[in-house]
């Protein structure tokens, strides 16, 4: 049997099919169903690229939202305001308008990362997380103040393109490009950066470029993101896009253990399920949910899903296999 | 002119305001190194205790709007938000003494949406119009119109600014203070209670903050229980401005930030000046990360 | 390496009113075991961080193989043939042993980002390599039975291996030894100087060693620069180091000849 070659983007191909034949037969699903497992497979994007990001390269950013308001609003000019030029282009095929939109969503979110980490890398901790936190605000007031895309009251009547395809072929592809871009000998250079930027770079590593790359990869999945939300809830303004998105999807990477794969799929899964189910306690639940926080950070910092081969539900939610090509602890 | 005479004052009692936050922040880092995201949510509290305990002095027929009156509301806030600020140190922050940087900064978001979203559901989520606590005048001195209230938070500020000097400087605690905030292992070898010194930083950087909720409700209409995120975030840009960990810098650099703010709200550029403080903020982060007070720390190697 | 090795002139680097470190010039030959060392804060450390690229000097020009290093980032002096060890252990202690010194290769890999995605049979190839060589190298230095453990659990004398293997992953022709004795009983600062001459002989590498231990360093070094308050202050064999007046009163803080030096 060849090396992993095969195996991991087998896998890979699987995934998408599997998603493909998840849309074909998604008429069958309650509509609200659907929303939901469409949002938790944003959510997975979101964390996934995050956790590129924070857990195994150990930059603190705190604007994760800004770069998933940048791709939500350029895919939606995309299908939008400027969908009468572009839809001869694509001969009025809306299956190849729309993963243009959202890549092209997900460059501009790329390029928007560049332009944060570029002056931003080369502080540490705390400051680089309020550096983040302010680019994200300023992303924010940007898309408040420019009328062409709705000003504060943001974008409406986005089509409604996103289905279970696009959405969870996305996820495969998103974790698969985290997963196989750090199981490399390039990629444990994202580990020893995150664990002494000072020592890996006396081994030749180029630890800016390190940065970069992780920041340009997290942003360009979480414009992507932004897109399949943005024309998956059919409306966006700016204040959706705030501190307070980027930190539940903090909370989503810090719950999965920082630097796991598949931890940060199942906290990005429960938490986007627990949110659904706390929506009827209306105001408690953001008051539960900061209580659960404080009491995870002090109990139990290191995530819950630390262990998630004992954990058995895990066995039952996808595929056995692709689950533990992921799992497979990451030495040679 | 008197325009730019209107702006002086109303960026100096802005100022003030953001100073009295940034003292706040500026004081907890010293001593612990860390960005209490919390402490934003107190300056809301400290607002909404006056708000509170004014209605239930008029209720209880204290001379509620006289100046007395006013003086007491605002002793009650401080003293409220002193303790909040040592109970949450306590419970969310002291058990994460030795944990990473990153453990703590989470909780300390988590304490802020506790208070805000605690705050929403007990307040409810509407703007409440903040009372006058002091006996409101407005002057009119040719051209400018001065309210009694502005002056009123000019004085207290610099008032509290004063016997926090005072305090930190001239007292037992203040060299204390000042001694963790250099190096803590060190302080608690001379018989320095390193924890006792944090709660009381605690506390006096809270009830500072408290101040600075009463006085904002003082000078703007309403408040609301999501009214510390905006000048929270901008007093921590002072502090930063200024030099974290420095607290002239924290005052200094609170003053500038609420000149500059008066200054673009005056202009057509006004929707972005949150954007502007944060310009600055990333402005000063690269170029003197050690602010315009502070001072440089080398990590050996 | 050139014939010309290491270099430094008249290097000096000031932290705002302390000079730490003032008008050094010293030279490392291709292939030379050179010792560093110099009462405590005379300034080692910092000329490691001087020619590992960590500082930048304030006057002065270091150069390596001919080229000026002076004022590159540290990865680029790496790149350009010097390794280091730290003073205080800085392995990547979440990352195994196998990782730390897999890691360390990066100079030499042909991959990036995009074949880590594409995963030819190039990329394949590579992984096998690197994963044989690294299997080598810690064979070589007895580490390769913990080589799945994290690092930061090793005892302290195998991290301490480690950071030496590590920075030989780099394949340098300099390597800069800060303290590797420290810690260390007599018996295993033996085995470091057996360790520290093999690897001399075998890669074929100059080494710059600052240490403490007399012993170890007379024991073999070639050649000794010694520092004081960020001066140098003597140079030369084991032997005339060892004779040198200047060193003896540096050391005893007391001249025999003269009294007290302080």
């Amino acid at each position: 049997m060849p090396s992993w070659l095969n195996r991991s983007q087998l896998v890979l191909v699987a995934a998408l099919l599997a998603a493909g034949l998840a849309q074909f037969f998604s008429n069958h699903l309650d509509s609200y169903v659907l929303s939901v497992a469409m949002g938790v497979g944003i959510n997975i994007v979101l964390a996934s690229s995050l956790n590129l990001i924070n857990g195994f390269t150990g930059q603190f950013s705190l604007g994760h939202a800004g770069f998933m308001a940048v791709g939500a609003y350029t895919s939606a000019v995309l299908t939008g305001k400027l969908a009468a030029q572009l839809n001869p282009i694509f001969g009025g095929h809306i299956y190849l308008l729309f993963p243009f939109a959202l890549v092209v969503g997900g460059l501009v979110a790329a390029v928007a990362g560049g332009l944060v980490g570029a002056p931003s890398l080369r502080l540490k901790g705390d400051y680089l997380a309020i550096v983040t936190l302010g680019f994200g605000e300023i992303i924010k007031v940007i898309f408040q103040n420019v009328e062409f895309v709705g000003g504060a009251k943001g974008l409406n009547a986005i089509p409604d393109y996103s289905n279970l395809f696009w959405v969870f072929g996305t996820t495969a592809i998103t974790v698969y490009t985290v997963w196989a871009l750090l199981n490399s000998t390039y990629g444990r250079g994202f580990l020893a950066v995150a664990d002494d930027e000072i020592s890996a770079e006396a081994m030749g590593l180029n630890t800016t470029r390190y940065k970069m790359v992780a920041f340009v990869v997290g942003a360009f999945f979480a414009g992507i993101a932004g897109g399949l939300f943005a024309h998956l809830n059919n409306s966006i303004n700016p204040s959706g896009f705030d501190f307070n998105k980027s930190i539940e999807i903090v909370v989503m990477v810090i719950l999965g253990g920082m630097g796991r794969h598949t931890g940060v799929i199942l906290s990005a899964i429960l938490l986007t399920v627990l949110t659904e189910l706390l929506r009827q306690f209306g105001d408690y639940r953001m008051v539960i949910y900061s209580l659960l926080l404080i009491v995870l950070m002090i109990l139990r910092p290191q995530g819950l899903m630390v262990w998630p081969f004992k954990n058995p539900l895990w066995f039952y939610l996808k595929a056995y296999w692709p689950f533990r090509m992921l799992a497979r602890r990451p030495t040679s | 002119m008197t325009e730019l005479l209107q702006q002086v004052i109303n960026g100096l009692s802005l100022g003030a305001i953001y100073a009295l936050i940034a003292l706040g922040y500026t004081m907890v880092y010293g001593v612990l190194r860390f960005i209490n995201f919390a402490h934003s949510d107190v300056f809301m509290l400290g607002a909404f205790t006056a708000f509170y305990s004014s209605r239930a002095m008029g209720r209880w027929g204290f001379a509620s709007g006289g100046f007395l009156g006013g003086l007491l509301v605002l002793v009650i806030s401080m003293a409220a938000c002193a303790a909040v600020g040592i109970l949450i140190e306590r419970l969310a922050y002291r058990p994460l003494r030795k944990r990473s940087t990153l453990t703590v900064l989470i909780t300390a978001i988590g304490v802020s949406l506790l208070l805000q979203n605690g705050g929403q559901m007990v307040f409810g989520v509407n703007p409440k119009a903040f009372p006058n606590i002091f006996p409101s005048q407005t002057f009119k001195l040719g051209g400018l119109v001065i309210n009694s209230n502005q002056l009123v938070v000019l004085g207290v500020a610099l008032a509290l600014l004063t016997a926090l000097h005072w305090i930190v400087q001239r007292t037992r605690i203040g060299t204390a203070m000042r001694a963790v905030s250099f190096n803590a292992t060190a302080a608690s070898l001379v018989g320095i209670d390193t924890n006792r010194i944090i709660s009381f930083t605690f506390g006096l950087g809270s009830a500072l903050a408290g101040a600075g909720g009463v006085l904002y409700g003082m000078n703007y209409p309403s408040i609301e229980p999501l009214m510390g995120n905006s000048p929270g975030l901008k007093a921590f840009i002072a502090a930063v401005l200024g030099g974290i960990g420095s607290l002239p810098g924290a005052a200094l650099g609170g003053m500038v930030l609420g000149f500059v703010e008066t200054g673009v709200s005056g202009t057509r550029w006004s929707t972005y000046r949150d954007a502007v403080a944060f310009a600055i903020l990333i402005g000063i982060l690269l170029f003197r990360p050690a602010g315009l007070l502070g001072r440089n720390r080398i990590e050996k190697v | 390496m050139s014939a010309t090795g290491l270099q430094l002139n008249k290097v000096t680097i000031r932290f705002g009113g302390l000079t730490a470190v003032s008008e050094v010039s010293a030279t490392v030959r291709p292939g030379e075991l050179a010792g560093l060392i110099g009462p405590n804060g005379a300034g080692k450390t910092t000329v490691f961080n001087l020619i590992t690229g960590v500082y930048s000097p304030t006057e002065g020009a270091i150069e390596f193989a001919g080229r000026a290093i002076t004022g590159l980032r540290p990865f680029e002096i790496t790149a350009r043939g010097i390794a280091r060890t730290f003073q205080n252990i800085r392995l990547f202690g979440s990352l195994t042993v196998f990782d730390n010194v897999r890691v360390a290769f990066h100079l030499h890999l042909r991959q990036g980002p995009g074949q880590s995605l594409s995963r030819g049979p190039a990329f394949h190839q590579e992984e096998r390599e690197l994963t044989e060589r690294t299997r080598e190298l810690l064979e070589i230095f007895k580490l390769d039975r913990v080589r799945d453990e994290p690092a930061r659990s090793l005892p302290y004398g195998d991290q301490r291996r480690l950071e030496i293997v590590r920075a030989l992953a780099t394949q340098p022709e300099l390597l800069l030894l800060d303290e590797p004795a420290a810690g260390m009983n007599p018996a295993e600062k033996v085995e470091l100087m057996k360790l520290i001459q093999f690897i001399q002989e075998r890669y074929k590498l100059a080494i710059l060693l600052v240490e403490h231990d007399m012993k170890v360093v007379m024991g073999i070094c070639q050649r000794i620069h010694v520092l004081e308050y960020g001066r140098k202050i003597a140079e030369g064999t084991p032997a005339q180091v060892r004779e040198n007046p200047a060193v003896i009163a540096a050391y005893l803080g007391y001249d025999p000849e003269n009294g007290p030096t302080k």
